[in-house]
C-alpha cells in the first residue's frame, strides 16, 4: 500500500470510527438527513409511477386523417403506406366513405337527413393510433401528415393529453423546488455537524498540527464524514421509500379491482439507490467543506 | 566548530501581538549532536524560543536556520515537513486523554503517513525505551506525572527525529525523577540526536557539563553557566 492510500484509508477508518463513537448522534443525524431526502424522492417516485399509470389507463390518442374527395384508391393506399412507416404510429384503420355513411345511418336522427342526399359527402378517412401519449411528438406528427397529398383535414384531439403533461410537469417542478430546499437543509446539517466535530476534535487536530500532519490530512476524515453521512442518509431515505412503497401497495392492490389496471408502484432500483447515495454524498462533501474551510481557517498557520 | 551548525538564530526578534517583545537581538548556533540547555527564569522566552524552530511562531525579524532551511521565511506548506524532523516535547504536554498510551505515541507516524505494522513496532520500541510498554493499552490520564513526562519523550521521539526539542520537560518533577528524564534525553543526544532543553532547573546542567543558553528578559544574558561543549 502506498502512502496516498494509506492516507485515505486511514482518513476513512477514522471517520468510520469517529461515527461509530456517537452512535446515537449519527444514526439521529443520519435520520435527518434521511427524512430530508426521502420527501423529494418519494415525490419522484410517485411522479414516474403516475406518468407511467397515466400511459397505461388513458385510450392511445388517436388522429383522424381525413383525404380529400377527389381521392382515389391508390391515392387512400399510398396515404395509408406512409402513415405505417411513422415508427409512432401504432395502428391504422381505414374508414371507406361507404362505410362512414353506414355507420351514420345507424345514428338516430341523422338517418333521415343522410337519406335525403343523393351522393355520398363523406371522404374516406384513416383512424390513426399513436403506441406515445406525448404531445410535441404528436404535434409534429399532425404536422406532417397535414403535408401529405391528398389529405384534406386532420383532426386530432390533445387536450386530455396536455392536461396530464402539464399536471406532471406541476409534479416535477414541485418535487425539483423541495429537492433543492432539502438538499439545501441538508449541506446546512453537515455544516453543523462538522462544526461540532471540529471543536470536539480541537486538541487532536491541534496536536496533529504540531507534529508534523498537512492541512489536506486534517482535513481529510472531515470531507469523508460528511460525504458518508450523506450516502447513509441517502440510503435511509431509499429504505424509507421503499417500505412506503411496500406499504402503499397493499393498500393499491385493493383498488386495482376497481380500475382493472395494475396498480402496484414501482419501487426504487439499485441504479436510483446509487444515484441517490452519491448525489448526497456529493451534497455531505460540500457541506462538510464549507465547514471546514469556515472552522478550520483560523488556526491553519499552527 | 568545524560542522555546518544545525540550528543557527542571527539577530531574532520576536514581538507578540499587543507589542511586547518576547525575544530580541537573538544570536546563537549549535551544532548537530549538540545537548545545549536554554535557561532564565519564567518569562525569559526559552518556550519563544524553542517555538520558533518549530515554526510555531514565527520571527519578526532576523533569520532562524534550521537544518540548512530558513525556517523563518518558510511557506506554511512545508511546516508540517520540518516538524516531522522534530521531535517536541511541550511544556502543557499536549497528550490526548481521548485514547491510549500506544495512540499516542503512533499518532506522529500515522501524520506522516507510515505503514502501520512499522508504525506499531516503531511506537512500541519508543515506549520500551522510556519504560512505559508494559502501560501501551492505559489511557494517559491514568499515569503519574513522570510516567506522562516519558510518555511525552516517547512521542518526540518515536519518528526518529535529528532535533528534540523538549520545553520544561522536568517541571513539577521530584530531584529523581528530574535526573532521570534528563537522562533519558542524553541517551538519546548519546546517540547523535541534537538536543535542546528549556529549564529553570539548574541542577542537571552542573552534573551534564552542558552548553546552556541563558536567557533574561528576551535577551542573551552574559551567564557565569555558560560551559561550552564537552570536548
Ligand atoms: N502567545 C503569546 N502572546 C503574547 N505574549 C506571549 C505569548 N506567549 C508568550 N508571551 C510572552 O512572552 C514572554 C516570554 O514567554 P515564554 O517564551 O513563554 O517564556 P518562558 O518559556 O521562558 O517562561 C512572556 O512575557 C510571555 O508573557
Ligand atoms: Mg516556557
Amino acid at each position: 500500500m502506498n502512502a496516498w492510500l494509506r492516507h485515505h484509508w486511514l482518513g476513512f477508518s477514522q471517520t468510520a470510527r469517529r461515527l461509530a463513537a456517537t452512535p446515537l448522534a449519527s444514526l439521529l443525524n443520519v435520520a435527518v438527513i434521511g427524512v430530508a431526502l426521502a420527501l423529494p424522492l418519494g415525490g419522484y417516485v410517485l411522479l414516474v409511477n403516475l406518468q407511467a399509470f397515466s400511459r397505461d389507463i388513458a385510450t392511445d390518442p388517436q388522429v383522424s386523417v381525413f383525404l380529400a374527395a377527389d381521392a382515389g384508391k391508390n391515392d387512400a393506399a399510398e396515404v395509408e403506406k406512409r402513415l405505417r412507416a411513422f415508427p409512432a404510429v401504432r395502428a391504422v384503420q381505414f374508414v371507406g366513405k361507404e362505410q362512414a355513411l353506414a355507420s351514420l345511418k345507424q345514428r338516430p336522427g341523422v338517418a333521415e337527413l343522410v337519406a335525403t342526399l343523393q351522393d355520398n359527402p363523406l371522404p374516406d378517412a384513416f383512424v390513426v393510433t399513436l403506441g406515445q401519449a406525448e404531445t410535441a411528438l404528436a404535434q409534429a406528427l399532425e404536422r406532417d401528415i397535414r403535408m401529405m397529398p391528398k389529405v384534406a383535414h386532420v383532426q386530432a384531439d390533445w387536450m386530455w393529453m396536455r392536461r396530464v403533461e402539464s399536471a406532471l410537469r406541476f409534479g416535477r417542478t414541485g418535487v425539483a423546488l423541495v429537492a433543492a430546499l432539502l438538499g439545501f437543509g441538508l449541506v446546512a446539517v453537515t455544516f453543523n455537524t462538522i462544526r461540532l466535530q471540529i471543536l470536539t476534535q480541537r486538541e487532536e487536530i491541534e496536536v496533529s498540527r504540531l507534529i508534523g500532519a498537512t492541512d489536506a490530512y486534517i482535513r481529510r476524515p472531515f470531507y469523508y464524514l460528511g460525504a458518508l453521512q450523506g450516502a447513509l442518509g441517502g440510503g435511509a431515505a431509499l429504505a424509507m421509500v421503499n417500505a412506503g412503497i411496500l406499504v402503499l401497495n397493499r393498500d393499491l392492490s385493493g383498488l386495482a379491482g376497481l380500475f382493472g389496471g395494475n396498480l402496484a408502484l414501482e419501487p426504487l432500483g439499485a441504479a436510483d439507490g446509487v444515484a441517490v447515495a452519491a448525489f448526497a454524498a456529493a451534497l455531505g462533501w460540500i457541506g462538510s467543506f464549507l465547514s471546514v474551510s469556515r472552522h478550520l481557517q483560523k488556526n491553519s498557520l499552527q | 566548530m568545524s560542522a555546518a551548525p544545525i540550528i543557527s538564530f542571527s539577530q531574532v526578534c520576536k514581538r507578540y501581538p499587543g507589542g511586547y517583545e518576547a525575544l530580541s537581538d537573538i544570536s546563537f548556533t549549535i551544532a548537530p549532536g549538540e545537548m545545549v540547555f536554554v535557561t532564565g527564569a519564567s518569562g525569559a522566552g526559552k518556550s519563544t524560543l524553542l517555538k520558533l524552530i518549530a515554526a510555531i511562531e514565527r520571527a519578526n525579524s532576523g533569520t532562524v536556520l534550521v537544518g540548512g532551511q530558513n525556517v523563518s521565511a518558510m511557506r506554511s506548506g512545508g511546516i508540517p515537513f520540518l516538524r516531522r524532523n522534530l521531535g517536541l516535547v511541550f511544556q502543557d504536554q499536549k497528550l490526548l486523554f481521548d485514547r491510549s498510551v500506544f495512540d499516542n505515541v503512533i499518532l506522529p507516524l500515522q501524520v506522516s503517513g507510515h505503514a502501520y505494522r512499522d508504525a506499531a513496532r516503531r511506537a512500541r520500541a519508543a515506549l520500551d525505551k522510556v519504560g512505559l510498554l508494559e502501560r501501551e493499552r492505559a489511557n494517559p490520564i491514568t499515569l503519574s506525572g513522570g510516567e506522562q513526562q516519558r510518555l511525552c519523550i516517547a512521542r518526540a521521539i518515536v519518528n526518529r527525529p535529528s532535533i528534540l526539542l523538549a520545553d520544561e520537560p522536568t517541571a513539577n518533577l521530584d530531584a529523581a525523577y528530574a535526573e532521570l528524564i534528563v537522562d533519558m534525553v542524553h541517551s538519546f543526544n548519546q546517540v547523535g540526536v541534537t538536543a535542546l532543553i528549556a529549564t529553570h532547573d539548574e541542577r542537571p546542567i552542573a552534573r551534564l557539563r552542558a552548553r546552556t543558553i541563558a536567557l533574561a528578559r528576551g535577551r542573551l544574558a552574559a551567564s557565569p553557566g555558560t560551559v561550552g561543549p564537552p570536548a
